[in-house]
């Protein structure tokens, strides 16, 4: 089958910085597909690229078996954007935002189908209020029942779910889920990992650079040895105990450590002694799978 | 098509739905014309008068009622002494001082010339040199008159030999009032004002919301993005000019002698020019508040300093002169003048008209180009 996206050496400059140096990846149909990674990686110039918005200084871009920038024109029905910040039109009701998009993408008979979505995004209640009004998490949804009002095949969403409350977040997620049925393949970016393990595949970048492209599982197997999980006090004391110990890789996140054992003589007894003769006191330790923000960031330290 | 309609609905939804909108093109252009109908008057039928008479004789009372009589001036003081006179001149009280000397009788009877110092507040010189002309023709007319007295009372009849009298007519504002001539090209200011401003502000609030780069993703072309936004402004521009006219006609009572549809028709030409400026603006403009300072000073100062609407051409320098000719409102507010006050038709203003269309097709096809290319 036709992948929905394929990326070749695709380059992009802002002046001296690189935003994006030699992406090649390919995007299944009929997935939602993550493309992952911190603030300023290069996630929305990716994205912005992909829609036609900016130009690729380098690199072969297909979408939907289309040569881009150039058949820009052919795909243009088929395709939607979700830009970060909200950008409809704030004085005109959700209803009549979704007849504009439908009717601008020369849909006729949309109401049918803007019932459907409404009840859908269960937004019905709020079809007469102006878009200003709305809050954030149902603009979000607005926007995406914007977007899906011309059944587009391929939806690009940049980080939709930043700022929204975790109740908003969760329901747009479901309707994401529910969306799949439709013959639709899903780009999305983000920047939070945990959201990650939503994606059927997923993208890791980083400064520009594709780090690692699979499944949520097959990334979190880059990392095969165990993670301790050590609750403890001062936990920037113990970083930098194992961390000058050099063995094993070890990850702060506020109150805790994660060590990953992969050094040769590494073992718990090793890690536990270390911190005890350190003065450091260990509150809870677990053994645990590495997470994907572990095999993010172990990812990253070896690309360094 | 279609989407250009779709558009246009759109934007006049989102114009009905903006209270503050609606009364800056309903209500503004009203106001501004009124308020410019009666302060755009700079006709001088009462210039203030300081007198100070020296002689204080029958002469000179003679002379002084002739000034109190013409219907131009109004003596505000009779001074006592010359610093009196200056305090009055000083503080703006008076604009003319008329100073009679002490031998102003004297010499009229013994047949010399009798000066007459007139002093003139000179700070605006246009008002001083109105107040000048007014001083010189009573000044002269008393003249003649004691000229003919002299001759009658000496028995010598005056020949009726040929004399020159010029009869003055003034055609199209016999009255030469101010108003007449200034209210017609308010329409050129308000079509500048409501088309530069609106649009670039419709389109660049677009872009900063964001919505400009959400409709780059969706099969609308430029042209009809371009079409879309300046044709719902079109409208609203020939609404405020009815506006504007019927207050003109109705209020103050200023008779269209030309054809209105011929005006409508001349206002559509002239807004090829102030659509495109507004597009122009907008290519420019980050922001609204960029939007609104760079039409005010890049756009509606210029086009009201260097237009004639403001000060007369023919007493700029030459240079400037050559820079007038690519103002779109000069060639609008003389075809407007011409049409409100002359009855002018195609016939006399197709020049300007032509200039005029030529002008706004060059700057729309511009501002079309730049716009397209800030969209890519």
């Amino acid at each position: 089958m036709e992948s929905a996206i394929s990326l070749n050496n695709v380059k992009k400059t802002y002046g001296e910085v690189n935003a994006l140096s030699g992406i090649t990846f390919e995007v299944k149909k009929n997935i939602i597909f993550g493309l992952v990674g911190p603030d300023g990686a290069g996630k929305s110039t990716l994205i912005r690229i992909l829609c036609g918005l900016l130009k690729p200084d380098e690199g072969v871009i297909r979408i939907l078996g289309k040569e881009m920038p150039k058949d820009y024109n052919m795909i243009k029905d088929d395709i939607g954007y979700l830009s970060q910040k909200f950008s409809l039109y704030t004085d005109l009701t959700v209803d009549e935002n979704i007849e504009f998009i439908a009717q601008i993408h020369g849909v006729k008979k949309f109401h049918e189908r803007r019932d459907e979505l409404l009840e859908f995004t269960r937004m019905k209640k709020y079809r007469k209020f102006l878009a200003g009004n709305l809050s954030g998490g149902m603009k979000q949804k607005l926007a995406l029942a914007c977007t899906l009002i011309y059944k587009p095949k391929l939806l690009f969403l940049d980080e939709p779910t930043t700022g929204v409350d975790p109740v908003s977040r969760r329901e747009f997620w479901l309707i994401l889920a529910g969306l799949l049925k439709e013959d639709i393949t899903v780009f999305i970016s983000t920047p939070y990992m945990e959201e990650a393990e939503r994606f059927n595949e997923i993208a890791l970048i980083e400064n520009g650079k594709i780090l690692a492209v699979d499944t949520p599982a097959g990334i979190k197997q880059k990392i095969s040895n165990t993670v301790l999980e050590i609750v403890c006090t001062p936990a920037r004391k113990a970083y930098e105990v194992i961390s000058d110990s050099g063995d094993d890789e070890v990850q702060l996140f506020g109150d805790r450590v994660n060590v990953i054992l992969e050094g040769k003589n590494s073992s718990e007894d090793r890690v536990v002694n270390l911190l005890k003769n350190n003065g450091v006191t260990i509150q809870d330790l677990r053994k645990s799978n590495p997470s994907l923000e572990n095999a993010f960031i172990h990812l990253l330290k070896e690309s360094a | 098509m279609r989407a250009i309609i779709d558009f246009m609905v759109k934007e006049f939804l989102q114009f009905l739905r903006d209270p503050k909108m609606f009364a800056v093109v309903l209500i503004a252009p009203v106001i501004q014309l009124v308020f410019l109908g009666y302060a755009a008057n700079r006709d001088l039928n009462d210039v203030k008068t300081c007198i100070l008479d020296n002689d204080r004789s029958n002469s000179s009372r003679d002379f002084i009622s002739a000034f109190e009589k013409s219907g131009y001036f109004s003596v505000i003081q009779y001074s006592e002494n010359y610093s009196e006179l200056e305090r009055e001149i000083d503080l703006g009280n008076a604009l003319i001082a008329i100073v009679i000397p002490d031998d102003f009788e004297k010499n009229m009877n013994s047949g010399k010339t009798s000066n007459v110092q007139v002093i003139f507040d000179g700070s605006d010189g246009n008002k001083a040199s109105v107040a000048a002309g007014y001083v010189m023709s009573v000044a002269s007319s008393y003249g003649s008159k004691i000229f003919i007295e002299r001759f009658e009372k000496s028995g010598i009849k005056v020949p009726p030999a040929g004399s020159i009298e010029s009869v003055t007519r003034v055609w199209y504002n016999p009255d030469l009032t101010t108003r007449d001539f200034m209210l017609p090209s308010i329409v050129g200011l308000v079509l500048i004002i409501i088309t530069v401003n609106m649009t670039s502000l419709a389109i660049v609030k677009e872009r900063e919301i964001g919505t400009l780069e959400q409709l780059l993703v969706t099969p609308v072309k430029p042209y009809q993005l371009i079409l879309g936004k300046l044709l719902p402004f079109t409208v609203i521009g020939l609404v405020a000019v009815t506006l504007v006219l019927a207050v003109m006609i109705f209020w103050f009572g200023i008779e269209v002698k030309g054809s209105i549809s011929f005006l409508f028709f001349c206002s559509l030409i002239f807004m090829l020019s102030t659509l495109g400026l507004g597009l122009f603006v907008s290519t420019v403009s980050k922001s609204q508040q960029q939007a609104m300072v760079t039409s005010a000073f890049l756009v509606i100062m210029p086009m009201i300093f260097l237009s004639g609407f403001a000060f007369p051409i023919e007493s700029m320098p030459k240079i400037i002169q050559y820079v007038t000719y690519i103002i779109p409102l000069k060639y609008f507010t003389v075809i407007i003048r011409g049409i409100v006050l002359k009855g002018l038709t195609i016939a006399d203003l197709w020049l300007e008209l032509s200039i005029l269309f030529l002008l706004g097709v060059v700057i729309l096809v511009f501002s079309s180009l730049r716009f397209k290319k800030s969209m890519e």
